[in-house]
């Protein structure tokens, strides 16, 4: 290796790391706030408590927002996957001009502004008489998850072998048990990544939710952005710790079945 | 395949998927435009829009915020996926897990621990002063220079996940050919590695770019009213100062500039697959 070489590798590594602290800092420093007595985020803190840990079990805010979120995004995943995984096989086996044109429609609503997605729904939905807030939540959530999976599942349709069903059915195996003997193993890994990350961005959204909330019905975002507006104290660093423990239990969860790896080629 | 030709009823599956999308998201959009354009106002709200110098301002804060936070994350999230895509082990699960467990958390869970660091009595702050650099402690949370770092912390995975999904795909021996034809490690990086991996990069920079531009949560914690972006502006007029038709023209203008972005990283893309 020449000096070059070496020095290049050297910053590279170095870029990597900075960026490896970089992306956990936040995490980090809401762990640290949680745990600590001071009111006002003084960090490194005066001393450690679990006040905000209590303060979050007496809060009559944050749970129902908690629970709210949890379902939408529950009942939204579930729904994307069904329609998403439908969509996949039908685009990819049914070959034709503009199918191209079509995936980048079904995919676009990753890349465009929440905000004016959420404007003209909630214009669409008021002309169309829709005032329900559970039904309007539902169908928006339902718009940011079909995307997370219509991608993933079709990427991973498209590296498969469709002559293996055929294969499974001269030897033996009825239609729908090659499917499900067959195609559903090797789907497993795009239906778990692509459920994950819908549910996190919909258990995150706020832009869209925001037009469909009202004062009885708000999602975790929602409550909490609202909360550090008002009255920020760290009870909100101490329910996303709890967020983060969640979120590494499922992390250790998905390497077991799927593999970290698997998971990043969304 | 004679399936292009004859209709394949498995087609049919994609129906449902479809027409929801159709109507519960591509219709609303199609009437917003058009009630934008065409609708009471209509274009003069778009002219008055443009007269003003403020939407100017307004703009080049969206435009200007959004560029650096797309260049920061572009550097940063190059090295770090080329390491992921080529060590394996600790480095590699370091990063993976670096990139995964921050999606996880919630945009105002992080905006908000980025108003800690930011502060004057911030972490940030206190290296900076403890390092010597700063001679005073410095404020940068309400700064323009707070809201790029946040949202850069808060987009650089979608900027490192698709040029790790290109740059894996590359065969390592391609380098190692170019140096056994004397190529020098630079020129080998600048013939050889940067453009296999451009469709990656395209599509990080359209991704970071439209998020970053569409950003809504981030600045109104990080930076505060005084710097309005089209995306603050939009939100602001329909939830604050209830003034739909600012909002609508606001709204078009966004939603112009980030779809012409997807379109041309979409053109882009495809012009460098054909080219390889």
């Amino acid at each position: 290796m020449t000096l070059v070489e070496k020095i290049a590798g050297w910053v590279v590594a170095l870029l990597a790391t900075v960026t490896v602290v970089f992306l956990l800092t936040p995490l980090l420093v809401t762990v640290a706030v949680s745990f600590g007595s001071s009111a006002v985020f003084t960090l490194p803190a005066p001393s450690w408590s679990l006040r905000w840990y209590e303060a979050l079990m007496r809060s009559r805010d944050l749970w129902p927002a908690v629970f709210a979120s949890l379902q939408l995004a529950a009942l939204s995943t579930a729904l994307a996957l069904v329609l998403g995984t439908l969509c996949a096989i039908g685009l990819l086996r049914g070959a034709f001009r503009g199918r191209e044109a079509i995936v980048t429609f079904l995919v676009s609503p990753l890349m465009l502004p929440g905000l004016v997605i959420g404007i003209a729904m909630l214009e669409s939905f008021r002309a169309a008489g829709l005032r329900d807030v559970w039904l309007s939540l539902i169908l928006a959530h339902v718009v940011i998850t079909l995307p997370y999976v219509v991608r993933t599942v079709f990427a991973s349709l498209s590296l498969f072998d469709f002559t293996l069903i055929d294969a499974a059915r001269i030897l033996g195996l009825t239609y729908p048990n090659a499917i499900l003997k067959v195609l559903v193993p090797s789907l497993a890994p795009a239906f778990l990544t692509s459920g994950m990350f819908a549910f996190l961005a919909s258990m995150d959204n706020y832009p869209i939710s925001i037009f469909f909330t009202d004062a009885w019905t708000k999602t975790l975002p929602i409550q909490m952005l609202q909360y550090v507006e008002e009255s920020p104290d760290p009870t909100i660093a101490a329910v996303s710790t709890l967020l983060i423990l969640l979120s590494i239990g499922v992390l250790i969860i998905g390497d077991r079945l799927v593999g970290l790896r698997r998971m990043a080629d969304l | 395949m004679s399936s292009a030709r004859r209709f394949d009823p498995i087609l049919l599956l994609a129906l449902p998927a479809a027409l929801y999308l159709g109507i519960v998201y591509g219709l609303p959009l199609l009437f917003l435009l058009g009630r934008s354009l065409f609708g009471a106002g209509g274009l003069s709200s778009f002219v008055g829009f443009f007269a003003d110098p403020f939407s100017w301002t307004v703009l080049a804060n969206t435009v200007r915020s959004a560029v650096l936070v797309t260049l920061i994350c572009l550097i940063i999230g190059y090295p770090t996926a080329l390491v992921l895509a080529r060590a394996g082990g600790f480095a590699q699960a370091a990063i993976l897990v670096a990139i995964i467990l921050p999606l996880s958390v919630g945009v105002v869970v992080k905006a908000f621990a980025w108003q800690i660091v930011l502060r004057r009595d911030g972490v940030v702050s206190q290296i900076m002063t403890g390092l010597g650099l700063w001679s005073e402690p410095q404020r940068l949370l309400f700064t323009e220079t707070g809201l790029v770092i946040g949202a850069a912390n808060i987009f650089v995975p979608f900027m490192i996940l698709p040029i790790y999904a290109v740059l894996k795909l590359v065969d390592p021996r391609l380098g190692e050919a170019a140096a056994t034809l004397g190529a020098s490690p630079v020129y080998r990086f600048f013939k050889v590695a940067l453009p296999l991996s451009l469709p990656g990069i395209v599509t990080g920079v359209a991704f970071v770019f439209s998020m970053a531009a569409s950003m809504y949560v981030i600045p109104s914690l990080v930076i505060g009213d005084r710097f309005q972006t089209l995306a603050t502006l939009t939100g602001r007029s329909f939830l604050f100062m209830r003034n739909e038709q600012l909002g609508s023209t606001t709204a078009v203008v966004l939603l112009a500039l980030t779809v012409s972005v997807v379109i041309a990283s979409a053109w882009l893309s495809r012009r460098l697959g054909g080219a390889q």
